[in-house]
């Protein structure tokens, strides 16, 4: 069984966003990501989940009991917002035993969990502070514990951590993760970081327009983009013209396998790590190119490319690109491409 | 001497002198009230009294209308208050989460009745109270401070709702509370600093009103600024000197204690349109 199970759900706002036949299956420990540009329609989903939102049509169902006509404060989730998690007029503890004190748990009951979840948190004995004497990302890690706290079956996660700086950041995503790993917590992170999302998730949802564009594991989303955009957002990629004539594509000299079938001018992707660079200019089976520019950035290099398909970047490791420099003559070669109609 | 202004700089200078104008205009005729409260004999061209006394003050407290008048200036006030919040604390909530037509348009209304010369708005109130028989009444007197402290008490607290993020309240929402404990555990305790301030500017509005008292209080409802306007026309300056300073004490008591609430911060938001 499903631990969260969201089907066909459709929310328009007047002014033409939201999201279509969203449906979308998350089983019990999983951390699932919602990824995309803003204005995609990923919050929409997360809100709806919450109770925040009243979707037009679809459910939501959270242990197999679909919890759409319940209002927030009786759904068994919790949510951690990108900022303004705390109220700034109670103390840590107080604002951690908020939710424990509603369902009049005992004094000594709320103290010991507040202890324990502030440990797990790494920040034990700040029952005393408040949330103004806390750091960005110490109010965060507490608005983690407040939800984590009251064992939700669903965490939501809505970009809890863009507001804060990039080291942070990751920081922040290891605890997460390791939160994750040890409590087994099912939980929903919408992000528009496609870095976070690939680091930390179980599953990644790409969502673009309000519709559903790819849903697979971190691995299979970046070797195996489903469309020509989740070629564009997720990862550095190159992008060139090419043309497919029957079972091969072509493309500045080099050709490759027609894999699916297409016809005419194709959109060609290309990862920069995909490329290799060979010094001379002895034809070979590679294509001829030039070299434009070469970027050490610490322990690889960028190398850009000029070829008759047009610019390419290129990732080399250090010691390849030791005899290389701009204006040099070189072999170019793919070692995998990915093809798409294009648009 | 001269290295002495020197090493001060012309800015330091500047900076003294306007201090010095500004206490002497503003610390100046309080310190005048002071000394002329304390007077027994006070004749120009003397720089201070030549004799001291507190028979002024004797006189004044002995009076009956006097301390009556004092019991009933706070009773006003205290209800005035205690209906304003009543009335537009709901108001201000309204004006700062829900989003209905015209919303600025009322806000906006709120600060005609401070637009228009006091008396003329009086005056025409007072037509009404008349048909109404609202003159000479206690309700009829509050109502007209209510006039007066409408606009502090939505304004304010309505700055001070809009100060508590989406996110708190939903936060609240999501750990089990319901609408009414989210506002009264978060959102209300959150904007209690915008509410006090403007609880205690109402309080002394309503203590210092005397415009609209005399028209509609007069003459059984005669509260501390009224009888302080009798006073001064009856009797010498010196007991309206006694009197002004009773008047005062609340006020610079009440002011202090708002102190620890009054930031700069609240006081500007309060007067935002968003």
């Amino acid at each position: 069984m499903n631990q969260l199970s969201i089907r066909s759900l459709t929310k328009r706002y007047k002014t033409g966003e939201g999201v279509t036949d969203i449906s979308i299956d998350v089983k019990k420990g999983e951390l699932v990501t919602l990824l995309g540009p803003s204005g995609c329609g990923k919050t929409t989903v997360l809100r709806s989940i919450g109770g925040f939102l009243e979707p037009d049509s679809g459910d939501i169902f959270i242990e197999g009991k679909s919890v759409l006509k319940l209002p927030p404060e009786k759904r068994p989730t919790g949510m951690v917002f990108q900022g303004y998690n705390l109220w700034p007029h109670m103390n840590v503890y107080n604002n951690l035993a908020f939710g424990l004190k509603l369902r009049k748990k005992s004094k000594s009951e709320i103290a010991a969990a507040v202890k324990r979840v502030l440990e797990l948190v790494r920040l034990p004995g700040a029952e005393q502070k408040f949330p103004g004497q806390l750091s960005g990302g110490q109010q965060q890690r507490i608005a983690v514990a407040r939800a984590f706290l009251l064992e939700p079956a669903v965490l939501l996660l809505d970009e809890p951590f863009s507001a804060l700086d990039a080291k942070l950041r990751h920081e922040l995503r290891e605890e997460l993760r390791d939160i994750q790993a040890s409590t087994g917590l099912t939980m929903v992170f919408v992000t528009h970081d496609q870095e976070e999302a690939l680091s930390i998730s179980d599953h990644i949802v790409v969502m673009n327009g309000g519709q559903i564009e790819q849903m697979a594991t971190p691995q299979e989303i970046y070797d195996y983009p489903s469309s020509l955009f989740v070629a564009q957002f997720i990862g550095k990629m190159n992008f060139v013209k090419g043309v497919a004539d029957g079972g091969r594509v072509h493309m500045g000299g080099l050709a490759f396998d027609n894999t699916k079938g297409l016809q005419g001018e194709v959109a060609v992707a290309v990862r920069p790590e995909d490329i290799s660079v060979i010094i001379g200019d002895q034809a070979g089976d590679g294509m001829a190119g030039t070299i434009h520019q070469v970027m050490i950035l610490g322990h690889y290099a960028e190398i850009s490319l000029e070829t008759a398909c047009g610019p390419l970047k290129a990732f080399l490791p250090r010691d390849q690109v030791r005899d290389m420099y701009a204006g040099q003559h070189v072999q170019v070669n793919c070692a995998k491409v990915l093809c798409y109609p294009s648009a | 001497m001269m290295w002495y202004f020197k090493a001060l700089g012309k800015r330091k200078i500047i900076e003294f002198i306007l201090l010095v104008i500004f206490a002497v205009f503003f610390m100046g005729p309080l310190m005048n009230l002071i000394l002329l409260a304390f007077t027994g004999k006070w004749q120009y061209p003397a720089a201070l009294p030549q004799s001291w006394s507190l028979d002024w003050w004797k006189f004044v407290l002995a009076k009956d209308e006097v301390v009556k008048s004092i019991g009933l200036s706070f009773l006003i006030a205290a209800v005035v208050t205690a209906l304003s919040i009543l009335i537009c604390i709901p108001a201000a909530y309204a004006f700062a989460r829900i989003r209905f037509p015209l919303s600025r348009m009322f806000l906006f209304s709120f600060l005609l009745t401070h637009a228009f010369p006091k008396m003329g708005l009086y005056v025409s109130i007072a037509v009404l109270f008349y048909k109404l028989g609202l003159m000479n009444t206690f309700a009829g007197v509050v109502l007209i401070h209510i006039v007066n402290t409408l606009m502090f008490m939505t304004w304010i607290p309505s700055s001070a709702f809009r100060n508590v993020h989406q996110a708190q309240e939903e936060s609240a929402r999501d750990v089990g509370a319901s609408p009414f404990r989210v506002f009264w555990h978060i959102t209300f305790p959150m904007a209690l600093p915008g509410i006090t301030v403007a609880s205690i500017f109402t309080f002394l509005n309503s203590l210092d009103e005397a415009q609209g008292t005399y028209l509609v209080g007069i003459p059984d409802f005669r509260t501390m600024p009224v009888v302080m306007y009798s006073i001064i026309s009856d009797y010498p300056s010196t007991a309206g000197a006694v009197f002004s300073i009773i008047l005062t004490l609340p006020t610079i008591v009440l002011l202090l204690a708002a102190q620890r609430f009054v930031t700069a911060d609240v006081m500007s938001s309060g007067f935002q349109m968003k």
